[in-house]
Parts: structure tokens; sequence; C-alpha cells
């Protein structure tokens, strides 16, 4: 084991502000990436679900 | 002949989408499970380096992002490729939903990198052959998502994106042999086809582990973002409507 304590873990040897600035913004990022898919996803499905529905409608007029 | 049916069927987007939603929780579990190994082996394995302390830990984050920025780049190329040659419209909608995630992986490597540089180096950034090659990557990417983004017709944003993706996979080689053909303060590789790596064993394993971690999320996350592509751009087709109607 590489540590004694918690505390000289978050130090990693004097390099933590390099260390935890690395490891955290990588996180932010893939957790940015993650919340802006699903967002994505439902912008998409918004817009397909408002197509259909708006193709049916000029179907409809057409029909009548 | 069976194979190039079975080929032309995955090629099309209403087969891919559904079969894309079934691997994306299986790609994202998996690379939730080796990011868990791996960081035990990078922070809890791994022993302390005698010269570099503790600051070399970032190896585990920066080499998995620096080598998945430069793959991806390359399969983004070949998607385009294909896209040209065939005019398939997922190839290029693979290559699209490949780019954000590049990007992203090239500034966690550049970010990375200048965490690193600056205790060992002494310098956030230098003007070497690795680093610059690697930024131009960075706006290789950021090029293209911009112009896909500015051309309205989505055949001709296709074409010209792929024409980019092409032109600038010449500089994948360049990032990567930057390190032999000039000299640059980046270390030369730890990890190469034709030597035995100059690491430890462990700290060998957590990068692998790691490095294999990113490519699983990368898979995930591009396939997820290439269905909402193909949502988007097939939203007027037969098969999106009958999807909507089961999915409701």
């Amino acid at each position: 084991m590489n540590w004694n304590s918690w505390s000289e873990f978050f130090h990693m040897g004097g390099y933590a502000l390099y260390v935890w600035g690395s490891y955290a913004v990588t996180a932010i990022l893939i957790a940015g990436e993650i919340l802006l898919l699903k967002s994505h996803r439902q912008k998409a499905l918004t817009l397909a679900r408002l197509t259909v529905k708006y193709s049916k409608v000029k179907d409809d007029e057409s029909a009548a | 002949m069976t194979n190039r049916l079975n080929l032309y069927k995955y090629s099309s987007p209403a087969t891919f989408y559904a079969l894309a939603g079934k691997m994306i929780p299986w790609f994202y579990g998996a690379a939730a499970l080796l990011c868990i190994v791996g960081l035990y082996i990078s922070f809890f394995l791994a022993p302390t380096d005698f010269q570099q302390s503790d600051a070399y830990r970032i190896i585990f984050i920066h080499v998995p992002a620096s080598w998945m920025s430069m793959f991806i780049y390359i399969v983004m190329a070949v998607w385009a490729a294909l896209g040209l040659a065939f005019n398939t419209r997922l190839s290029f909608m693979m290559a699209s939903a490949l780019a954000p995630t590049g990007a992203m992986l090239t500034f966690v490597s550049l970010w990375t990198g200048a965490l690193w540089g600056k205790p060992t180096w002494g310098a956030w950034w230098v003007w070497d052959a690795r680093l610059t090659s690697e930024l131009i990557l960075f706006f290789l990417y950021l090029g293209f998502m911009a112009l896909q983004a500015a051309i309205d017709d989505p055949r001709r944003a296709d074409r010209a994106g792929a024409l980019i993706a092409l032109v600038g996979v010449v500089n994948v080689p360049i990032i990567y042999f930057s390190v032999r053909w000039w000299n640059t303060l980046h270390q030369g590789a730890s990890v190469s086809m034709t030597k035995a790596p100059s690491m430890a064993a462990i700290m060998l394993e957590g990068m692998l582990v790691m490095a294999l971690a990113v490519w699983m999320y990368a898979i995930a996350a591009s396939l997820s973002r290439v269905r909402s592509i193909i949502l988007e751009r097939e939203r007027n087709s037969q098969w999106v409507a009958q999807l909507l109607e089961t999915e409701i």
C-alpha cells in the first residue's frame, strides 16, 4: 500500500494540484459530455416527434 | 454474398439505430468497470515513482487520452473515406458522432500534459513537436465540427467534413513519430511495438486498463451521439414514425 493515511493520499507527495487537477477536469469533461449526450437525445426525440406530428396533420389536410 | 448482404443490413440507419441502442449500456458498463479497476491500480497498486514521486500518476489519464485522441481521428477518417467511396449516410454520421468525443480527449491530453509538464519540466507549455502537433489535432477536430455546423445542407456538410478528416489524418503519424523525428522535450514512447516497455509492469497494466476504459467509453459516447444524429436526419422517414409510435 502506498498511503499511510487519507491525508497522505490527497497530498499526492506534494503534487496534489497537478494530479487532482488532471483527474478532476477529466471527470468533469466526461460527466459534461454524458449530460450533453442526454440533452442531444431529448432534442432529437422532440424534433422527430414534432416532424411526425406535423406530417400527419399535413396528410389529414390533403386527405380532407 | 451473405456477408455483403449483412453489411448492407447494418449500414441501414434503421437497423443500426436499434443495434446501437442495445450495445450502448454494455459499453458504458465495461467502461465503468475498467475505470474502477484502472483507478485502483493507478492509485493503490502502482508504487510511487522514485524520480517523479506521485506526479507521474497523471500518466494513467494522459497516455490513454492521447492514444484515443489519435485513434478516434483515424477511425473518423476511415468512416469519412467509406462515406465518400460508397456514399453511405451512416458512415458520415459515424464520422460526425466521433468528432466531439475525439476533441474532448485531445483536450484532456493537452490539459493533463500541461499539468504534468509544470512539475517535471518547469513549464505548462513548450512549442515542441509533440505538443504542437497534438494541438493541431485539437484544431482539426474543432475545424471539422465547425465546418459541418456551418453548412446547412447535411449532404454537403458530410462531404466537406470528410475532406477535412481525410486531409488531417496526415497529422496523426506526425504526432506519433514526432518524438523520434525531432528532438523534443516530450519523452519518447514508453510503449512501442518494437521494444520492451520502459516502465514497471504494474504501471503499464494500469495504463492499459485505463486505455481500455477510455476506449469503451468513446464507443458508448459515439454510439449514443450517432443515434441522436440518425433521429435528426431521418426524422422524415417512415421507420422513425413507426419507432416513435411503438415507443410512446
